[in-house]
């Protein structure tokens, strides 16, 4: 059995993606899984996931849907009883299909709101959140033409204005530029990452 | 007290109910916020799902500018901004080499020594004694579930926060205003946070166990001191209601607002008023139940 990623996912982001996490110390008792509040919607189950990272089939775990339906919440992480980082195995994973562009078609949506969340820092410094959600919601639109994600939240909307909650222009950092230095630094690691504005 | 403030986004985007609710209650507490000078994103979900070294490098650049400034506190009293702030302290204080990198990035030397901390460990360090002694309205009436979701005890080797399963100092804070609180399931399971733009079936599906969950241990109202599970419960409560099939009407409140109510501040400086989901008739005592009429949940 190999313990390393495959050559490609090392290629990809410019260093092994693993080398943090203790993936080959996983017996398999399915802690992770037990406890994760998405598992019974993923495609591939936390353990299963893992378990081809072990295998160094990193190639198809990137292609499944679960590493996109993973919320981040850090309960495998927090109940592994050999202390796998199994958050960090989906973030890692992530970090492979984003830099490799391979990822499950029905995971694209969530991927290209990451990407737009990070673009959309990068030019304000902060997050606006109106901004984010014209941008992400035009290029899905564009990607798969879903009517129901153009108006999903519009009723939200005249509410949150009435609330105070709506800003139609944000707060934006005084010295952008170094923000947009510090993404540059990081997404171009030894020429491996992909400009984030491409698709 | 003088602390430093990272707000994060959030808080000053569709939040900052949640930032009225927490400056006019600490103010009240003699507390002073410094807000972070040209603080960033941190980040957050998108960063450490694309890019290892932009989810280091975000929160490095605040961490720098609080040491630059002398702010050796900061709050963050969104969990995700303070997880992501405090996993780059520890990776950045254990290892030179990165800390060279990290200031060479961020354009500003960094140690990773500032103190972050939550919401809740400010008011612990207020002192239950001092919030007890400040409470003029107690809220006798509430049975509160308190909700901590998954990144105020999550990774507990990152956050050291109270217990990662069990946590228990929300509802030290609650029942010192003079509430109860309910024992329940729900109270360290995820909303589902940022997937509520795109993909909001599975927010829908987990708030909808929460808030239930919530309801069946007899509750009143949640306590959350996080600004997405807030918007999950509170603002999406309505479409959590269509998706499930099921009326909840549950009131969800910040932990700030709850301290402020009972030390008698008003709701509309707490940004109580900009809530979705409001209060039921009798939820609250006499005192401070009477300053609004009763109107039915949820939103109008």
């Amino acid at each position: 059995m190999s313990h390393t990623p495959s050559a490609a996912a090392r290629s990809a982001v410019g260093h092994d993606p693993f080398a943090h996490i203790a993936v080959r110390d996983c017996y398999q008792c399915g802690k992770c899984t037990a406890g994760c509040p998405v598992a019974d919607r993923m495609d591939t189950v936390p353990n299963q996931i893992v378990r081809l990272v072990q295998v160094g089939r990193t190639d198809a775990a990137i292609r499944t849907r679960a590493i996109w339906d993973c919320v981040s919440c850090q309960t495998c992480t927090t109940r592994c009883p050999k202390s796998v980082d199994c958050a960090a195995v989906m973030d890692a994973l992530r970090q492979v299909s984003f830099e490799s562009g391979v990822a499950a078609t029905p995971a694209r949506r969530t991927l290209l709101f990451q990407k737009a969340f990070l673009q959309n820092v990068r030019r304000n410094g902060r997050l606006n959140e109106l901004e984010l959600i014209a941008v992400f919601k035009t290029t899905a639109f564009l990607g798969d033409l879903s009517v129901p994600l153009l108006f999903k939240d519009a009723m939200l909307a005249p509410k949150m204005r009435a609330r105070g909650k709506l800003h139609l222009v944000g707060k934006k950092v005084r010295d952008r530029r170094v923000v947009d230095r510090i993404f540059a630094r990081c997404l171009n690691p030894k020429g491996h990452a992909v400009p984030i504005t491409e698709g | 007290m003088e602390i430093g403030y990272y707000p994060g986004c959030a808080l000053h985007g569709s939040s900052n109910d949640y930032d009225a609710s927490l400056r006019t209650c600490l103010r009240a507490l003699d507390v002073h916020l410094r807000e972070l000078d040209d603080w960033i994103c941190c980040g957050a979900t998108a960063a450490h799902s694309l890019n290892h070294k932009l989810a280091v490098a975000l929160p490095a650049r605040n961490l720098a500018i609080a040491e630059r400034d002398g702010l050796r506190s900061l709050l963050a009293p969104c969990p995700m901004c303070s997880m992501e702030l405090l996993k780059a302290r520890q990776a950045i204080a254990g290892d030179a080499r990165l800390r060279g990198e990290m200031a060479a990035v961020v354009e500003l030397p960094v140690e990773g020594t500032t103190d972050v901390c939550n919401l809740i460990q400010v008011f612990q360090r207020v002192g239950l004694d001092t919030i007890k002694a400040a409470v003029t309205s107690p809220l006798d009436s509430l049975k509160a579930a308190c909700y901590y979701g998954c990144l105020l005890t999550r990774p507990p080797d990152v956050v050291r926060f109270d217990d990662a399963e069990h946590p228990s100092s929300m509802e030290t804070i609650v029942e010192a205003l003079g509430a109860k609180t309910v024992r329940w399931n729900y109270a360290t399971e995820c909303c589902g946070a940022g997937m509520t733009i795109a993909n909001d079936a599975i927010v829908l599906d987990l708030a909808h166990k929460i808030l239930a969950n919530a309801e069946a241990h007899g509750a009143n109202c949640v306590v959350t001191a996080c600004p997405m599970c807030h918007a999950n419960l509170d603002m999406k409560q309505a479409d959590v209601e269509r998706h499930a099939g099921a009326a909840h009407g549950m009131v969800v409140y910040y932990l700030s607002d709850l301290v402020g109510l009972a030390l008698g501040l008003p709701e509309q400086a707490l940004g109580i008023d900009r809530h979705f989901v409001r209060e039921r008739t009798g939820i609250r005592n006499q005192e401070s139940g009477a300053r609004r009429p009763a109107a039915p949940a949820p939103e109008s």
